[in-house]
């Protein structure tokens, strides 16, 4: 589903951050992603979202070059990844409704087809007494559930979540990695980038370790080994 | 589909115009003093126009013909003078009224009186003032005077005497006119760049969402409506507050300064060119706020 084809990112001479990496993630697989600080992670995730350019090689999401796509295409594969970050990346002057039914807004879907889901996934996350209330006005815990609704709205393929659980406590970080579970038994793929021991080592999924831009190792049911 | 995400980019426009309240409490402010700016050139024009126009109408020539020149030649000239393009009006005074004129000018004269009443004729000629379309246009009417065909009954000119004068103010005039457009269209820049800086500064604060909008599959022209919106909206309510300000102080100011420019009422121009200055406002208001937006917005959605 998710193919990156010998990628490399070179910012400067000095300052590389990823280097001939190739993997391959399947559909409704979870696989976490683990490294130190500086090693990757999040310059692979953004090269799938579409955010950073690879300076040598390609990035396939199932037959799409990703860094080849008008503009009109990215908008289509970027409804089909959900995306969550470590600093939520709420839409702060939006209500939690808002914030959840914007993906869906743009993409022009009915309202009442929007309100029944924004509704269904608020349950999910338990979230449902929070409607009304602006990001500012919830928890951290709170505001990744948020991010979580918004990003299986539209009930994506492919989740990326990068680095979800960096600022919650350990039972919020236990609420996030179970909804992403859950997220990944209805059927989509999940794609975790953490360096939080416990979580990897909970999991008992795929986890691929890069270091220095590099993936040094990838193992189906690996457990975190830096 | 269009008009469901029309509804959807204008109803967020509107929202966020409101959840935003004082940083567009803030733009709209700068807007209206831009616009404020824009309006009062527009009545400093009209002012200083009609201040020049009042010293242009006090500029003429005088003609002055011989005292044996023959009316109907006097009148040949002066229906070949009617014709020429550069004139805008003409004058005739005949030597009874001049007679008329200075014995009415020097009644209190008794030396005058006297003196004019022992001459058996009337020793002066008629005379012609010619008003020009233009200060620039005066030499041209001269030199038709000068052309020979009518030398024979003209006695004088006065244009030669005055041509230094009347080429000075010229330049003024010229220099004044040049130097208001200048001076409104420099002023109006600054307006336009304070505007656009505001608008751009309140949209850098938000360029972090823009970025999430567009990790979310957010179409551009979705994500920049609502910014043109929230523009429209700052140039609406700044061109109808700086409309509502010009009422009170064109009321104020009109009178005096009529009195000063001897010129138009400025309320009275006000009321009567009303909805073409608020047309005027509410296009450059919603111009700039457009325009301040799509450019502002286009920086943070280059993918």
């Amino acid at each position: 589903m998710i193919y990156f084809d010998q990628v490399s990112k070179e910012y400067s001479p000095t300052s590389i951050a990823l280097e001939d990496v190739n993997l391959g993630i399947a559909p409704k697989e979870f696989v976490s992603v683990v490294g130190q600080s500086g090693a990757g992670k999040t310059t692979l995730v953004k090269m799938l979202l579409g955010e950073e350019k690879p300076t040598s090689g390609k990035v396939f999401f199932e037959s799409l070059d990703i860094h080849n796509l008008l503009p009109e295409d990215l908008h289509q594969v970027r409804r089909r990844i959900g995306a969550i970050f470590q600093d939520f990346r709420l839409l702060p002057s939006k209500t939690v409704y808002e914030n959840i039914a914007f993906a869906m807004e743009s993409a022009g879907i009915t309202d009442e087809e929007i309100e029944a889901d924004v509704s269904q996934v608020l349950d999910l996350v338990g979230l449902g007494s929070r409607i009304n209330h602006f990001p500012g006005e919830l928890s951290g815990g709170e505001k990744q559930r948020v991010a979580i609704a918004r990003a299986i709205v539209m009930r994506p393929d492919v989740i990326i979540a990068d680095e979800p659980t960096g600022n919650l406590d350990p039972i919020n970080t236990k609420e996030i990695i179970a909804l992403l579970r859950k997220i990944n038994e209805f059927g989509s793929t999940v794609i975790l980038t953490t360096h939080n021991k416990d979580v990897i080592n909970g999991l008992k999924k795929r986890v691929v370790t890069m270091e220095r831009g590099r993936i040094i190792r990838d193992d189906k049911e690996g457990r975190y080994m830096l | 589909m269009f008009f469901i995400t029309l509804k959807r980019i204008i109803k967020s426009g509107v929202i966020s115009f409101w959840r935003n309240r004082w940083v567009s409490l803030a733009t709209i402010l700068v807007m209206v003093l831009a616009l404020f700016m824009v309006g009062a050139l527009l009545f400093s024009n009209v002012l200083l126009s009609s201040a020049l126009s009042r010293l242009e109408d006090k500029v003429d020539i005088s003609i002055y013909f011989r005292t044996d020149a023959p009316e109907s030649e006097i009148k040949n000239l002066l229906s070949s003078l009617s014709g020429l393009p550069q004139v805008k009006e003409v004058e005739y005074v005949s030597r009874e009224q001049a007679l008329e004129d200075f014995k009415k000018r020097h009644q209190n004269n008794s030396l005058v009186t006297r003196s004019l009443d022992e001459l058996e004729d009337n020793p002066l000629g008629a005379s012609l003032n010619v008003k020009a379309k233009d200060l620039g246009q005066y030499e041209a009417i001269a030199r038709f005077f000068e052309a020979g065909i009518f030398s024979s009954i003209i006695d004088k000119v006065n244009y030669f005497q005055n041509q230094l004068i009347i080429d000075r103010l010229s330049g003024i005039l010229g220099a004044s006119r040049q130097v208001g457009m200048g001076a409104s269209a420099v002023l109006a820049l600054v307006a336009v760049f304070v505007v656009f800086n505001t608008i751009r500064l309140a949209i850098y604060t938000n360029r972090e969402e823009i970025s999430v909008m567009r990790l979310v599959g957010a179409k551009n022209n979705y994500i920049r409506g609502p910014y043109i919106v929230e523009g429209v909206l700052y140039g609406v309510i700044a061109a109808v507050s700086a409309m509502i300000i010009f009422y009170p102080l064109t009321l104020w100011l009109g009178p005096q300064a009529e009195r000063f420019f001897g010129g138009p009422d400025l309320f009275s121009y006000y009321l009567e060119n009303f909805f073409e200055i608020f047309a005027i406002l509410l296009f450059v208001g919603v111009f700039l706020g457009v325009i301040s937006g799509w450019i502002a917005v286009k920086r943070y959605l280059k993918i």
